[in-house]
């Protein structure tokens, strides 16, 4: 089934068409790569999708839901997590009250005004920050984290939403190569094991050529190639304005 | 050139770096390598004077520069880019080049906006793009660029390549290596080796805030037993 | 009004734009590179024109009106150097605490060199004649205002777009520590822009010496004035200024013009909020784009074991304190007590909520105002008076709030501030209901609350319910969505918080606990005066709060305390008050910049 279904996806800024007519879908339990040029829109691609932003034309489709016009928050009920290009997390928190807070929004237990906040302890927030490696940072405040460690953390805080399709923009930005095989492993598995749909971005082809089921290839805002990783490697356009000759071969 | 001798700083009372030591020659292009946390960016911070330096020396170009103002290192001739680029959002592409712009200064290459266009010709483009709406990989370009502008005998990189496309990537090493060629130092902290391997002569690897090892790039291809101690691969 | 009496008032509104324009484009300024924002304009403003007069007298008009202006302008350096420089590190907020602090020296040094009574300029030679247009006369003085202001204008715009400066002074605007790194000395960038604005706000009232006189009271009227335009125009827009001093003053000229008068207090607010709420960022603002989120405010600690004890002891001390005193204690106490709730209230919005203030008092003198006419009026009895004032408090803190939490930072501070001023002339002005100028009297406290003890404890047991529960729920986990919506709007929003309703909520309990105080204070004094929402009100709240240090939980209650009682002791002890407060608000600045609350916070 298609968890996410994007037809004819527009939005420009002033003069600058970031993304044109953009098509694709994402099935459960696939692992979908995004890649493209710095600026070819990618980021837009999920600011729309997650409703940060507003598509000038185009339909959004979750689990054959149109979405558009929810806010974010709502699209979050729904079943789709985002992590962001620069982790956002709640820096005035500690690891584990940042997992906590998302997970009691999921629960919808956030609005009590004289109980107190437990759930920073809890098991499933230990569980999410062991999930990622987190457990033994889990009482520093986040301000203070090293940046891949935050990005740990916004990834344990997406999946406390207990999403079904995760936008994760460029999810191992600023970690080491070795670290880097772990989280999207990690990603992987956790998708196909709850069938969670993940679309994600990467500049790191290993990563990408490594762990997506299918590739699909933005330049200029426009879809340029999609396929398995193989074929988008073989393609002679995404080697002239994306990969280079070095990189496609490595 | 650059020179750190038991080097003692952290934020507040959580020390980071303990008697750390580190030396770029001139005209060369070290990487520091470590982990997540090691405190990769926290040396480059404490050189800059944006954090307190405990104890210890840092010196540039046989000064010392400990915890001097960063206006002041900056105009020793000592270029940042920080991993988090800094680009002044509501300034146009043009206007942060200007900001960055420095007399020239001996010794030194001398840029204009012009040479740097041509380096970057993405930038060229989009000139009176405000630096808010440029992509992430613009942005770092950008970074690079507004540093250069102040004409510094040697650049620190934190994480220069984090979030480039593949055939960008390949044109920033191709940049790092032109500067190197021109004269300056080359100060830079990455994670990946891969990417350490386009650019560096030399490797320094950091953990916990200590240096451990210190040699040449060749010398770690060799060793494979560092790699698996420190980096994990 | 014929079509010749409207163009004279709208050239008389052009005139006053002009010196509206220059101290607005100077805190706009200001506030734009070292994020001060300066209370203290609207007193650079009045000592250019005292200066300016006083000068005339000597130098004559013309040399006198330039002297004035770079006079302030050195002020202006000199307050830069010796106070805000020490403190660009401390929160923000601090920062407008010193201001303020400034603002009292100034207002207390002008009343020592110049005296209280107004002081009249002299008339500008050359200029003292008038034009004749369209049938009527028109002064020519206020033609050559009309001029100048585009004049300073266009300067402004081309040394901030187009010279080197000017695009430094926007570097720093947004990462001061970056521009360090990139070699700028931010220093003496700073120091230039403050001695800068300071120069417009004094040219500006040095200009304005033939046609007002110089009175103390102005400095008030003048920064809130300089607020709206700046806000109206877009923050850090100086054309922006320039058109919304225009249409508020052309509005002020209308409004006498067609003989409502009165109406000029309410009407640029009214305006403001209008735009606001159409244009957020204001006429030609833009929306600020956020280089780096998640610049966070440090951790809130859990209260530690040496505060719960300190606070222990305290209450323990407080509810033993009638056995052995008496009298004038029991009522500074009371005060006391009510200003805590007071600034705890603010600080709920402020602190973990993140969302500034300036208006405050709104909803304490909404509060006071309706218990008084609930006992008044509909003669309720004083319980029940006190149960329900704080309810008509709140629903005006739902109202306001509802578009408050539209904006964000500053705008919003301003927009509290703009409605603050609503509800302000609203009681000023409605006679029948409020008793206008005078206000209430006889507004007292059931007869077995009527003695002081009883009344004290009465205070005590409400107000430290009062702050319990706020503090309670600041680590509930309602308070936690609100420090999430404060530290990422955009990650709060992607993981299921409604930021705005969680903020709105928020400001509405805000208003509830100050509207508590409100009428706790209405009842302590017997009678309640329009001050109790003014503009002078809500500042004290902020310095409360900022005294006490607004990242820590007992803060607000510690400054409260201090400032009701320093107040207390200026005002009967020393002549000029003002200047002793503004001296002590100055030391703890410096001295304690993390604020009193820092001391008992077990530090990390
Ligand atoms: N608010 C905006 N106003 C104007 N232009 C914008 C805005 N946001 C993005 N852009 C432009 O739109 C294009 C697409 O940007 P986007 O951030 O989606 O790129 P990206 O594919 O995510 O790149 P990267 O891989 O470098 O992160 C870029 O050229 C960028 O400069
Ligand atoms: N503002 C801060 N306050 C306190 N501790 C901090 C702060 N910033 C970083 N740290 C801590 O200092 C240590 C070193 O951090 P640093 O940013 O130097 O690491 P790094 O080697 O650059 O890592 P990365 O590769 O992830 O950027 C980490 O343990 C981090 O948690
Ligand atoms: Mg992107
Ligand atoms: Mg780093």
């Amino acid at each position: 089934m298609n968890m996410l279904a994007v037809k004819g996806l527009s939005k420009s800024f002033g003069g600058v068409r970031a993304v044109e007519r953009v098509n694709f879908s994402v099935a459960a339990g696939e692992l979908l790569a995004m890649i493209g040029p710095n600026g070819a829109g990618k980021t837009t691609c999920f600011n729309l999708i997650n409703g940060q932003l507003r598509p000038d034309a185009g339909e959004i489709y979750f689990e054959d839901r149109k979405i558009q016009g929810l806010p974010p928050r709502e699209r979050c009920r729904l079943g789709l997590g985002r992590t962001f290009q620069v982790a956002a997390t709640f820096g005035s928190m500690t690891a584990s009250e940042n997992v906590a807070v998302a997970r009691l929004s999921r629960e919808r237990k956030l609005g009590s005004l004289f109980t107190s906040f437990r759930g920073s302890s809890g098991k499933e927030t230990r569980a999410l920050l062991a999930q990622v490696g987190m457990e033994s940072q889990a009482d520093r405040p986040c301000a203070e984290l090293a940046y891949g460690d935050l990005k740990r953390i916004e990834f344990a805080l997406a999946l406390a939403a207990r999403p079904r399709l995760l936008l994760m923009d460029e999810p191992t930005a600023g970690m080491a190569s070795a670290e880097r095989g772990e989280l999207m492993r990690l990603v992987a598995d956790i998708a196909r094991r709850e069938n969670i749909a993940v679309l994600f971005t990467e500049h790191d082809m290993d990563v990408v050529f490594r762990h997506a089921d299918r590739v699909i290839v933005l330049a200029d805002g426009e879809l340029i190639a999609q396929g398995t990783p193989a074929e988008v490697r073989a393609d002679a356009q995404v080697r002239r304005v994306y990969l280079g000759e070095e990189a496609a071969h490595a | 050139m650059l020179e750190l001798r038991r080097l003692n700083a952290g934020y507040g009372r959580a020390q980071v770096l303990f008697d750390f030591e580190l030396a770029l020659g001139a005209g060369e292009v070290v990487a520091l390598l470590g982990r997540n946390g090691a405190g990769k960016s926290t040396a480059l911070k404490t050189v800059m004077g944006l954090l307190q330096a405990v104890s210890g020396e840092v010196r540039f170009e046989n000064k010392s520069i400990k915890n001097l103002p960063s206006y002041q290192i900056a105009r020793h001739g000592l270029g940042y880019v920080p991993e988090e680029r800094r680009i002044f959002a509501d300034l146009t592409i043009a206007e942060n080049l200007e900001v960055g712009r420095r007399p020239p200064r001996d010794g030194a290459p001398h840029w204009t906006p012009e040479k740097l266009f041509d380096l970057f010709p993405n930038l060229g483009r989009m000139q009176a793009r405000r630096g808010g709406h440029m992509s992430g990989g613009e942005q770092q370009m950008l970074a690079i660029a507004r540093t250069l502008m102040g004409n510094p005998s040697a650049i620190l990189l934190d994480e220069p390549f984090e979030g480039l496309a593949p055939l960008i990537v390949e044109s920033v090493a191709a940049t790092i290596r032109e500067l190197k060629r021109e004269g300056l130092s080359v100060l830079l902290c990455e994670q990946n080796l891969r990417y350490a391997r386009l650019v560096a002569d030399r490797v320094c690897i950091i953990e916990k805030g200590r240096l451990c090892h210190a040699g040449s790039m060749s010398e770690l291809d060799t060793n494979p037993s560092l790699l698996q101690r420190y980096l994990s691969v | 009004m014929s079509s010749s009496s409207v163009l004279i008032q709208f050239l008389n509104g052009l005139a006053g734009a002009s010196s509206l324009f220059m101290v607005a484009a100077g805190l706009s300024l200001i506030f734009g590179v070292t994020r001060v924002v300066n209370f203290a304009h609207g007193s650079l403003y009045m000592l250019g024109m005292y200066l300016a007069v006083w000068l005339a007298e000597r130098v004559g008009f013309w040399a006198a009106v330039p002297l004035a202006a770079v006079a302030v302008g050195v002020i202006g350096a000199l307050a830069e150097i010796s106070v805000l420089r020490r403190i660009y590190k401390a929160p923000e907020l601090l920062q407008l605490l010193a201001t303020f602090a400034l603002l009292l020296l100034i207002k207390d040094f002008a009343l020592w060199a110049w005296g209280p009574e107004d002081m009249l300029g002299p008339r500008a030679p050359g200029f003292t004649g008038a034009v004749e247009i369209a049938g009527g006369a028109f002064p020519q003085y206020d033609l050559l205002l009309i001029i100048l202001g585009p004049v300073v204008l266009g300067f402004l715009y081309l040394v901030l777009k187009k010279t080197r400066w000017g695009i430094l002074v926007r570097a720093a605007t947004e990462d001061r520590e970056m521009a360090g790194a990139l070699g700028v000395n931010q220093r003496w960038l700073f120091t230039g822009v403050f001695a800068l604005g300071a120069l417009l706000a004094g040219l500006g009232g040095a200009l304005q010496i033939p046609r007002e006189p110089a009175s103390l009271n102005i400095d008030l009227s003048v920064i809130s004035d300089a607020f709206v335009v700046v806000v109206i125009g877009g923050l850090g827009s100086i054309p922006g200024a320039f058109l919304a001093a225009l249409l508020i003053a052309e509005a002020k000229a209308f409004c006498i013009g067609l003989g409502y008068s009165q109406a000029t207090l309410v009407i640029e607010f009214v305006i403001m909020a209008a735009v606001l709420v159409v244009r957020p960022w204001g006429l030609l603002g833009r929306m600020p784009v956020l280089a780096r989120p998640g610049t966070a405010e440090p951790p809130f600690a859990r209260p530690s074991l040496r505060l719960r004890w300190t606070l222990a002891i305290v209450a323990a001390a407080l509810a033993l304190l009638p056995v052995v005193s008496g009298g004038y204690t029991l009522v500074l106490l009371t005060d006391m007590l009510i200003f805590a709730l007071f600034a705890a209230s603010l600080h709920f919005i402020m602190g973990p909520g993140g969302m500034y203030s300036f208006g405050h008092a709104a909803y304490f003198g909404l509060g006071a105002y309706a218990a008084g006419m609930l006992v008044l009026r509909e003669k309720f009895p004083m319980e029940l008076a006190l149960a329900l004032a704080p309810f008509a408090a709140g629903f005006a803190a739902l109202v306001f709030g509802w578009f408050c939490v539209r904006l964000s930072g500053v705008y919003s501070a301003m927009l509290t501030l703009a409605f603050a001023q609503i509800a302000w002339s609203a009681v000023f002005q409605w006679d029948a209901l409020t008793g206008g100028s005078n206000g209430m009297v006889g507004v007292w406290p059931a007869p077995w609350l009527s003695s002081k003890p009883a009344y004290y404890f009465l205070t005590l047991l409400v107000c430290a319910s009062g702050i319990i529960f706020l503090w309670r729920m600041i680590y509930s986990p309602f308070g936690h969505a609100l420090r999430a919506a404060r530290d990422s709007p955009l990650r709060a929003e992607a993981s299921g918080i409604d930021v705005r309703a969680t903020q709105w909520e928020a400001f509405a309990i805000a208003g509830l606990a100050a509207g508590v105080a409100g009428a706790l204070y209405a009842f302590s004094k017997g009678s309640i005066s329009p001050e109790a929402l003014g503009i002078q009100r809500s500042v004290d709240g902020l310095v409360m709060v900022m005294l006490g240090g607004i990242q820590t939980l007992s803060g607000p209650v510690w400054g409260a305390a201090l400032f009701t009682w320093l107040q207390d002791a200026a005002a009967r002890n020393v002549d000029y008050w003002r200047a002793a407060t503004g001296i002590v608000i100055l030391a703890l600045v410096l001295v304690l910049p993390r604020g009193v609350g820092s001391l008992l916070q077990a530090r990390q």
